[in-house]
């Protein structure tokens, strides 16, 4: 199949970048979205070009490395699929595909479509983790989990950190990646001990890096490779209340050996 | 100090329109369900009218306590509207909704239409200093009146501007508590978690209620149904 490409150039973190078009000829529709890049890529390298840059690793929908705008849906025309699992059989012969980094103040062009999303890891790091003493964890099956605790965390871990639910949301918000980073912990017993803590620290930092609000339309869970419910968004809600009701200001200093 | 936090975070601000929003929605149902007096005829409206005017200092601390909901409200939508606007400075040039409502979509907008709408009906009833002359004059109500309710309304909706601003402004309304009614609760994390989560019956129930009950008072003085 021949395509065109409209893609976001941009040589560097200052520098102003544009849509540039070009031609991908002869691209199998078995080709992975990645691998007609890959195509395109080689063939601007013989050219003398500079290759497009896109973040990847994986490519099998686990990592969260890649992710872009494709035609104004983030990761793309299918269903929770990550943009390295998007096959080229969903778009069709002489279609004019539109590529673009995800936007956000707080995801930074590094270049072309490589954004740096390293707000997401300073997210994780205010509260995103549970204290347990190293050589002395006591056996899983011994805490008992209920059925419906245990799938709606094992739903909310899914994340991959993509950030596509910030890429797609009108306010760039990342409430779904926050929200489901609060609950997989929050639902479980071993994240009960900073489970308030948790809440107020990562809202605070989320708003430190100047993500937007959320207002529920929806379009993160429905960009959401992993599908993650806007559920997880209300439970991070009521956690966050009832830290900013009950918890006094020097338990919410972050934890770590304490 | 707790309400420092959760005014500061983007998530207390948005909790406080959702509370505020809330008591709107309430205050909303009721004057919705006040009004339809209208079909009952100049005796019950006027008394309808006259009994809350006669509940004095309550009458007041409910004013009050709409106006502090109402400006929390507008305050509250302004300074997240300030915030989402930063936190993405460059756009896509492309970008195709998938899920959201047209509702949502138009929270903002139709929020500030509705403003226009609060402003220019205080204006228009409840101190008829805006009173658009009606295009076809009733000779039983010419003017306003501080006691004739029923005779107001009468006279107001005979002049087809009148009825068109309040059409669209209730069209608005409908929209906005389509997606508020619902998402408020969501917000406030009150909401059980749901197969289909953008699913919603109670706040499309009441939505098309209050609409339905509003828009019915003018359409039905405009065609001579009430008069
Ligand atoms: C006075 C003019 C008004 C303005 C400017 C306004 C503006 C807004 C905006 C911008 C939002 C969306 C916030 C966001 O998520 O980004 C909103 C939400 C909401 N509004 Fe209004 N609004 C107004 C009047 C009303 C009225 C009259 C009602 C009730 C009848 C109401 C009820 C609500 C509710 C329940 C929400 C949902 C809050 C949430 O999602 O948590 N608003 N409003
Ligand atoms: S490259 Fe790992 S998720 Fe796509």
């Amino acid at each position: 199949m021949n395509l065109t490409l409209q893609v976001w150039r941009q040589p560097g973190p200052e520098a102003d970048g544009g849509l540039k078009e070009y031609q991908a000829s002869d691209i199998s529709p078995d080709m992975s979205f990645l691998e007609m890049l890959d195509v395109v890529n080689e063939r601007l390298i013989e050219a003398g070009d500079l290759p497009i840059a896109f973040d990847h690793d994986c490519r099998e929908g686990i990592c969260g490395s890649c992710g872009m705008m494709i035609n104004g849906v983030a990761h793309g025309p299918s269903k929770a699929t990550a943009t390295c699992q998007l096959h080229m059989r969903s778009f069709r012969d002489g279609d004019t595909i539109v590529i673009e980094p995800w936007r956000a103040r707080a995801f930074p062009v590094i270049r072309d479509l490589v954004v740096n999303r390293g707000a997401l890891d300073r997210i994780i790091a205010a509260g995103g983790f549970i204290s347990a003493p190293t050589g002395s964890a006591q056996d899983a099956n011994a805490i008992p989990v209920s059925k419906q605790d245990s799938d709606a965390a094992m739903d909310a871990a899914a994340c991959i950190g993509c950030g596509a639910c910030v890429a797609a949301c009108p306010n760039g918000s990342a409430s779904l990646f926050t929200g489901a980073k609060i609950s997989h912990l929050g639902l479980l017993p071993q994240g009960q001990p900073e489970r308030f803590r948790r809440a107020l620290n990562m809202v605070t930092q989320m708003d430190l890096e100047n993500f937007g609000h959320c207002t529920l339309f929806g379009e993160c869970q429905e960009a959401c490779p992993k599908q993650i419910s806007i559920d997880v968004i209300s439970r991070m809600n009521r956690d966050f209340l009832r830290a900013a009701v009950t918890a006094p200001s020097d338990r919410a200093a972050s934890g770590g050996d304490g | 100090m707790w309400a420092l936090t959760l005014y500061r975070s983007t998530i207390g601000k948005k909790m406080i329109m959702a509370v505020t929003g809330l008591v709107l929605v309430v205050f909303v149902i009721g004057h919705m369900a006040g009004n339809l007096q209208q079909f009952l005829g100049p005796g019950r409206m006027n008394a309808y009218a006259a009994f809350l005017k006669s509940t004095g200092e309550l009458l007041w601390i409910a004013r009050l306590g709409l106006l502090a909901a109402t400006v929390l409200h507008v305050l509250m939508a302004y300074q997240l509207t300030q915030i989402k606007r930063a936190a993405r400075p460059i756009d896509y040039t492309r970008r195709e909704p998938q899920v959201s409502t047209l509702a949502s979509r138009t929270m903002r907008w139709g929020g500030v239409l509705l403003l226009v709408f609060i402003v220019f009906h205080i204006l228009h009833f409840t101190t008829g200093t805006v009173f658009p002359v009606a295009s076809r004059p009733d000779a039983q109500y010419p003017a306003f009146s501080h006691t004739d309710v029923y005779g107001n309304v009468v006279s107001a909706f005979r002049n087809p501007w009148v009825v068109l601003f309040y059409v669209v402004a209730m069209l608005f309304l409908l929209l906005h508590l389509f997606h508020g009614a619902w998402s408020s609760v969501r917000t406030l994390g009150l909401s059980k978690p749901s197969p289909d989560p953008l699913h919603r019956r109670v706040s499309t129930v009441i939505a098309v209620v209050v609409w339905l009950g509003f828009t019915a008072i003018p359409v039905a003085v405009f065609f001579g149904v009430i008069r």
